[in-house]
């Protein structure tokens, strides 16, 4: 017998908590809703709208929404799955993502939650920005190509390594990340190869370097089984294979 | 100029150094320096105790802010629509050819910049421009040529003829809140005999929903906020008017300022709130002297300050924040994250502000038009205010009119007059379309001017662009395309991305170049971008488009190629490249296309 509280969830009840929102509440009980600028250890931000649900003919961010009762919540429908897609192709035309040719394909969240909501081309005209490469740092590369302005190297590096090592700065189509220092470089940054924020990044704007291709493509965490099963990139990828400096900085 | 380090200092022993005072000294430094130096960048960021790079954020977010010189003198002109249709272009273009100069670049000898900016409020006598801050209005060739030799001869704009900044209240017909004398002081006594409850009482049997557009019941606003626990409660008034089209609330501030701060004192009074903030865009500077003497007045009168009007523990004060050119700033919790000196991005809701506003203490957030309407209320009664309007909205609403009419300016209306009384009224001939409630509002055909100005037919902030016949409506999508995208806070993919997009497929129509699935891509993004955005300005953003696609398609049609597809590039241009690089010019050198 229960006297807990839930929601429905494409038509399972849902238990969750007061407070909790029907992310939290969906990702503890096994259900999985497409997500990129949220990670479950964190405060939520609501920003890339990847897990946009409809609420009782409503469409809403679940990371952000308290679960209440009496939510029926769509996580499934055609029309949920295509606006995700189109959200995810906005993200892909928007910088300069080539998947075949980026190290972290296999182990990208952005490449994994496209391919689950069946995405299979960016649809729209590329912008091909043009946007740099920062290897200014001995242990850290940074490609701004591959940066979908999640924030949670801002915020993880600025609430749990207490650095605030990076910023979101401009607005518009011209908002991009930048470096707290005074030469706007990476590598005059306090920023370390242990910190939080550098395992955080669920696409590969944030790569150590000295480790090259330590997973083969065919092997990585999305390449066997969907982010759906599978869950986060930084949970899993990380935590068995930390980013260390192995040798001299070259 | 002044030492940076001496400017900074006194700047921060005037106002202090709490982190929520960052936006202010900005403003000020970029006053004074045409700029952001990067020795006052970096002395902020030690005495604010904020990184130097949240300070640069800050910079690049606000659209008046620049870490590179402007130079003497910072010129924007307004591009709003209405200025379009009024020739701010051509004017642009002469003042930028006589200069020598390219828009947006400053001038080498660090003598001036010639910008656009998105609507300055000044619609009903454009087109305008600022200049350092200050309008100058009914620009024309005989203005823009006398300010090149003001601007040569390094004349400050002090010493600039006082007509160019002239600025009429233009006010064309007065109702209820317009033509009854300026009450000071009366809305706050009406307070202290008859207490706040029964004020707010007649607040809410008045039906006084906001004047922003979004129509909450005011009432029901401030008592939420007044059960809100918490050792402070705030104030803030809306000044931010930024949706293209509307000024209503520089006659207002202009005119009527004693009533917005009675309103606002009325508000703290029923709240209990002891601190109050008018957030002031900053195209309005003009405005901001004038405003803290009348403060000033108020604080003097004992209207102000502590146990106002003798009554003991009733302490209010209000101070004013400047905005710096950010549209989104209008949105009330992009407003208080500014108000906190930081970047203008919308929160996550819940909490709303009357719970956890400023500094995450219950905040009334209102529109300018409504603290003179709630002020009017304590001070005439419920009843008074309820004879005029509907059913549902209650009271009189004051219309920003311009576009192509004999008479533009402010027009008061009770709630529920037809669009087709304000045309009549305003003299407008053969028109085409109304635009109301701005950029993010709807397009009004003529078949609907029967319709009604109220929250349950046509709602609106108060913006009214009219646009006769001989207009290319297409011309006016564009423009609020590019407003959007160009105010995007760029925190949402929906919004940052689609809007861009958006105006990328809306600017291939106007070319000639698109084609019937570029309208259905335009269709396909909009509705992603109402369903999906993180606040009202992404969701409202594609109204422009999708509601002329629906109520004027032929402005789209008749510009769309017969074929199902077209690249997003034009082949034949991309090769000219080549051809030049290959001297060829023969037939085979060109993609022909089958027409």
């Amino acid at each position: 017998m229960s006297t807990e509280k839930t929601f429905k969830l494409d038509g399972r009840d849902i238990p969750f908590k007061d407070g909790e929102t029907v992310m939290d509440a969906a990702l503890r009980a096994g259900e999985y809703i497409p997500h990129l600028c949220h990670n479950p250890d964190f405060p939520p931000h609501g920003s890339c709208r990847v897990c946009v649900v409809d609420v009782n003919g409503r469409h809403v961010c679940s990371c952000t929404l308290p679960a209440a009762e009496n939510m029926d919540v769509d996580n499934s429908s055609d029309a949920i799955v295509e606006k995700r897609r189109t959200l995810l192709q906005m993200l892909f035309v928007e910088g300069n993502h080539t998947c075949p040719a980026c190290e972290k394909s296999g182990a990208c969240q952005l490449q994994a939650v496209a391919y689950n909501t069946g995405m299979l081309s960016p649809h729209f005209p590329h912008f091909f920005p043009k946007r740099s490469i920062d290897a200014s740092h001995p242990d850290i590369v940074f490609y701004f190509n591959r940066c979908i302005l999640c924030g949670l190297c801002v915020r993880v590096s600025r609430d749990v390594d207490k650095k605030s090592v990076f910023a979101i700065s401009g607005r518009g189509i011209s908002t991009k990340m930048i470096f707290n220092s005074p030469s706007g470089k990476a590598g005059d940054t306090e920023l370390a190869i242990t910190d939080k924020a550098v395992s955080v990044c669920p696409v590969g704007a944030i790569m150590p370097k000295h480790l090259g291709y330590e997973i083969p493509i065919g092997e990585r965490l999305y390449d066997t089984k969907p982010i759906s099963v599978v869950g986060h990139v930084a949970e899993n990828h990380v935590a068995k294979k930390p980013f260390m400096s192995d040798g001299p900085n070259d | 100029m002044k030492n940076i380090r001496d400017f900074v200092s006194e700047l921060l022993s005037e106002t202090g150094d709490a982190p929520d005072q960052l936006l202010q000294h900005l403003c000020k430094i970029q006053n004074h320096y045409s700029h952001i130096p990067e020795e006052a960048l970096q002395l902020l960021a030690e005495r604010l105790q904020t990184p130097p790079a949240e300070i640069v954020a800050v910079v690049y977010f606000y659209s008046f802010l620049h870490m590179h010189t402007r130079g003497d003198f910072d010129i924007r002109f307004s591009d709003n629509i209405t200025d379009r249709m009024l020739g701010n272009i051509p004017l642009l273009n002469s003042l930028c050819k006589k200069l020598g100069v390219e828009p947006g670049v400053p001038r080498a000898d660090g003598r001036v910049t010639v910008a656009l900016t998105s609507c300055t409020g000044i619609c009903d006598q454009g087109p305008a421009l600022l200049v350092n801050g200050m309008v100058i209005s009914r620009l024309d060739e005989e203005r823009i040529h006398k300010m090149v030799g003001l601007i040569e001869a390094g004349i400050p704009i002090a010493n600039w003829p006082k007509s160019f900044f002239v600025v009429e209240d233009n006010i064309q017909r007065h109702d209820k809140l317009l033509s009854h004398g300026i009450i000071n002081g009366s809305a706050i006594d009406a307070m202290v005999v008859k207490g706040s409850d029964a004020i707010l009482e007649s607040l809410d049997h008045s039906g006084l929903r906001g004047r922003g557009g979004a129509g909450f019941k005011t009432a029901t606003k401030w008592r939420i906020c007044r059960d809100a626990p918490a050792e402070e409660h705030y104030v803030v008034c809306n000044a931010d008017e930024g949706e293209p089209g509307t000024f209503k609330d520089r006659i207002l501030l202009n005119g009527y300022a004693n009533c917005v701060f009675e309103g606002m004192t009325v508000c703290a009074g029923i709240i209990g709130a002891q601190k109050g903030f008018l957030y002031l865009r900053g195209e309005y500077l003009y405005l901001r002297e004038a405003l803290e003497k009348i403060l000033q007045e108020r604080r003097d009168a004992h209207w102000l300050g502590e146990n106002i009007l003798g009554e003991k523990g009733f302490d209010f004060d209000i101070e004013i924040h400047m905005g710096a050119g950010a549209y989104i700033c209008g949105e009330e919790s992009a407003l208080i994250e500014s108000l906190e000196g930081k970047r203008g991005i919308p929160r996550n809701r819940p909490p709303f502000p009357v719970t956890s506003g400023y500094m995450n203490k219950p905040t009334v957030v209102n529109n300018v038009e409504t603290f003179v309407a709630a002020a009017r209320i304590a001070d005439f009664g419920a009843e008074w205010f309820r004879s005029s309007g509907t059913e549902q909205s209650t009271g009189t609403k004051l219309l920003s009119v311009s576009g192509d009419c004999e008479r533009p300016g402010i027009y008061e209306y009770p709630y529920g007059v037809t669009i087709r009384q304000v045309l009549e009224d305003c003299g407008a001939k053969d028109t085409q379309a109304v635009q109301i409630s701005g950029a993010a509002g709807s397009t009004i055909p003529p078949q609907e001017f029967y319709r009604q100005i109220a929250f349950e037919d046509v709602p609106t902030g108060g913006s009214f662009m009219i646009f006769n016949q001989k207009r290319d409506l297409l011309e006016m999508v564009e423009n609020f395309s590019r407003f959007f995208a160009h105010e995007s806070c760029g925190f949402c993919t929906p919004c940052r991305v689609g809007g861009t997009l958006m105006k990328n497929l809306v600017n291939k129509v106007m070319v000639g170049h698109a084609t019937s699935y570029d309208i259905s891509e335009m269709e396909n993004i909009g509705l992603v971008m109402q369903k999906t955005a993180h606040c009202g300005l992404g969701s409202t953003a594609p109204n422009p488009v999708l509601d002329t696609l629906k109520k004027f398609p032929g402005i789209y049609s008749r510009r769309l190629l017969n074929r199902s597809y077209e690249p997003a590039f034009d082949i034949n241009a991309e090769l000219e490249v080549s051809r030049h690089m290959t001297g060829r010019d023969d037939e085979e050198a060109h993609v022909r296309y089958e027409k």
